[in-house]
């Protein structure tokens, strides 16, 4: 089976066919989405789910971290922007920072008890901690406004020099956003073909051999975990944008369930992009098969445990034999022995 | 003064005694054996050495500093390095990526999220030449998984040495090996000596008479005998037990 590692290894190049195709159809979404029956909000929800998906993926794929409660940075981040705009100022760039900052903060507590553990024991923990969040948005009326969340959360103005943007336009919050992924993006690209990346994912394969070739594994993974949860508060902060409101339904084990599926039935445990194949999957399925069906999320449920079973590499890995195969070129990967 | 020095060291899990009392002092230069028979607690001892497990009791001293009890990454910052008797690689990583990571260059850099990792000619060539010294530079690009056994054996020494140590443990570096990959080994370690401490740990007395200058025999978690290869083959406790039989 391919890796994670296979990816690039020996690419020098800052620019990639994926990496090309990923920021023409970012930045084009708005001229063809109406033209092939799909709307404009829904870019906007890919695009902060792709940016969402991606960051946990440097800690599920790559440093191989299994946490299947981040939806609660997601929130807390929504939260930390919806709460900046109500109770300091209306800002955009603020309320970002705020939602960053809130949910590193919450995520480099967490780490730090989480990052002694693996496998199993680390799994439960998130879980743990993912329910005490969640479970506080609830119960902490006076703060995030219990089960209705917080509502009337504004869209603040991009200002650029001398130029102002209503972000109250879809059209032009959805640039915004992707924007924002796109730069995201290209900065975890960076990441992890750097060597942050190359010792997080020697963690992954050997977590003991690592420590012995003198990496502070503990710290490591509490710096994938805090980084993570950080992409994960500045996709809720523009979460919150896009709803303009933040509630604790996408802090709970559902939610972040489906960032986990999201992620490998797209492949995100073999390739870079996995995550982004996944989040389309999911948001086209909801549309095409929700228009369908009110059990999509059975379908969708299907298709899941179908791909875990056939092809565990996900749609990345599959889209990767099928070009391998139209494009007849010879295997460098050698087969899986039995 | 011997380089390093282990002192009393004891290691109990639970109720288990493993490590009874292990004291061993190896000078700078010399290649130190250990043998012993199948669980006698060699690979443990290298263990409590290197900093995976805490002793018990007893203290460990490299270059006269008490690093007992030290997490094993500061142990191996401080130039302790050593390779696995079960294998353990970065499986899924090329070769030279296996290598790099070990390099002290690469950790130096290890922070910076923005460097290309095979991009910097320096670190490329720092680890083909430690590749070249066990004879891997011409698989730099393959995956470790892919690796023949005796060539994982060869990497799995290669990363340790990567780690520029001033001391290198390895533990039963020929289990598995044939004739001629064992010879291989011993070759390789006839020049690694030249360069580094060696201590080994190795069931094989052939192999260890051939290459260490002092061999203590570990059974029951204790330094039976310790000598020269010479005085040990003339210990009699040792000619006659199991243990000389090979010899
Ligand atoms: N983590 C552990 N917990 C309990 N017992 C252990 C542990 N590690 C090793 N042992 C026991 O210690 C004994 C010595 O093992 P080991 O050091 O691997 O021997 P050797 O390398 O000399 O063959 C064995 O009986 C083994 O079962
Ligand atoms: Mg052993």
């Amino acid at each position: 089976m391919i890796t994670l590692s296979d990816i690039p290894a020996r690419s020098q190049m800052p620019l990639t066919l994926p990496m090309g195709i990923f920021v023409v159809v970012m930045a084009t979404a708005p001229f063809w989405l109406a033209r092939v029956g799909l709307y404009q909000y829904l870019g906007v929800e890919i695009a902060i789910w792709v940016l969402f998906a991606m960051g946990f993926n440097l800690l599920f794929g790559y440093t191989g971290l299994h946490s299947f409660g981040h939806g609660a940075y997601l929130g807390i981040g929504a939260y930390a922007f919806g709460l900046f705009q109500h109770h300091a100022a209306i800002s955009l760039w603020g309320g970002l920072f705020a939602a960053i900052a809130a949910a590193s903060v919450a995520g480099a507590v967490v780490g730090a008890f989480l990052s002694h553990r693996r496998g199993i024991y680390y799994a439960l923990l998130t879980i743990g901690f993912g329910q005490v969040f969640w479970f506080s948005a609830m119960k902490l009326h006076w703060l995030t406004g219990g089960e209705d969340g917080l509502l009337n959360i504004p869209r603040p103005d991009l200002v650029i020099g001398p130029w102002r943007f209503d972000l109250n336009d879809n059209a032009v919050f959805y640039w915004f956003v992707a924007a924002i992924t796109i730069a995201a993006v290209l900065l975890m690209w960076r990441v992890v073909n750097a060597p942050v990346g190359r010792v997080l994912q020697a963690i992954r394969q050997n977590e003991t051999r690592a420590r012995f070739v003198g990496y502070d594994v503990w710290r490591w993974k509490w710096l994938a975990f805090t980084i993570s949860a950080a992409f994960a508060g500045l996709a809720g902060g523009l979460f919150s944008m896009a709803q303009q409101s933040a509630y604790p339904d996408v802090m709970s084990l559902h939610q972040s369930g489906i960032i986990v599926m999201m992620v490998l039935v797209g492949g995100g445990l073999v390739s870079f992009w996995g995550p982004v194949l996944g989040v389309v999957l999911y948001f086209v399925a909801r549309d095409v098969l929700g228009g369908l069906t009110e059990a999509w999320l059975l379908w969708y449920g299907l298709l899941f445990v179908i791909m875990v079973m056939v092809r565990p590499e996900g749609m990345a890995g599959l889209l990767h034999v099928l070009l391998r195969r139209t494009s007849g070129q010879v295997s460098t990967v050698k087969p899986e022995k039995a | 003064m011997a380089l390093f020095e282990a002192r009393g060291i004891q290691k109990r899990f639970g109720a288990r005694v493993v490590l009874e009392n292990i004291s061993l002092a190896i000078e700078a230069g010399t290649v130190h054996g250990i043998m012993g028979p199948n669980g006698a607690g060699k690979t443990t001892c290298f263990h409590v050495l290197t900093g995976h497990h805490p002793p018990d009791a007893g203290s460990i001293l490299f270059d006269g500093n008490d690093i007992t009890g030290l997490k094993p990454h500061v142990i191996a910052r401080m130039g302790v390095s050593r390779s696995f008797q079960m294998m353990n690689l970065f499986d899924d990583a090329v070769v030279i990526e296996n290598v790099m990571l070990a390099l002290p260059a690469f950790r130096a850099v290890s922070g910076s999220p923005l460097r290309e990792t095979f991009g910097d000619r320096h670190l490329v060539d720092l680890a083909l030449t430690v590749l070249d010294q066990v004879g891997l530079a011409g698989r730099a690009w393959e995956k470790a998984k892919d690796l023949s056994y005796g060539d994982r054996r060869a990497l799995e020494i290669a990363v340790a040495l990567a780690a520029e140590p001033r001391i290198l443990f390895l533990d039963e570096p020929t289990a598995g090996l044939g004739a001629q990959a064992t010879q291989n080994l011993i070759r390789l370690i006839q020049k690694l000596r030249q360069h580094y401490t060696i201590c080994v740990i190795e069931h094989d007395m052939r192999f260890l008479f051939e290459l260490a200058d002092t061999i203590s025999v570990v059974h029951w978690g204790q330094v039976i005998v310790e000598g020269t290869p010479a005085g040990l083959k003339a210990n009699k406790w040792v000619a006659r037990s199991a243990l000389g039989e090979v010899a």
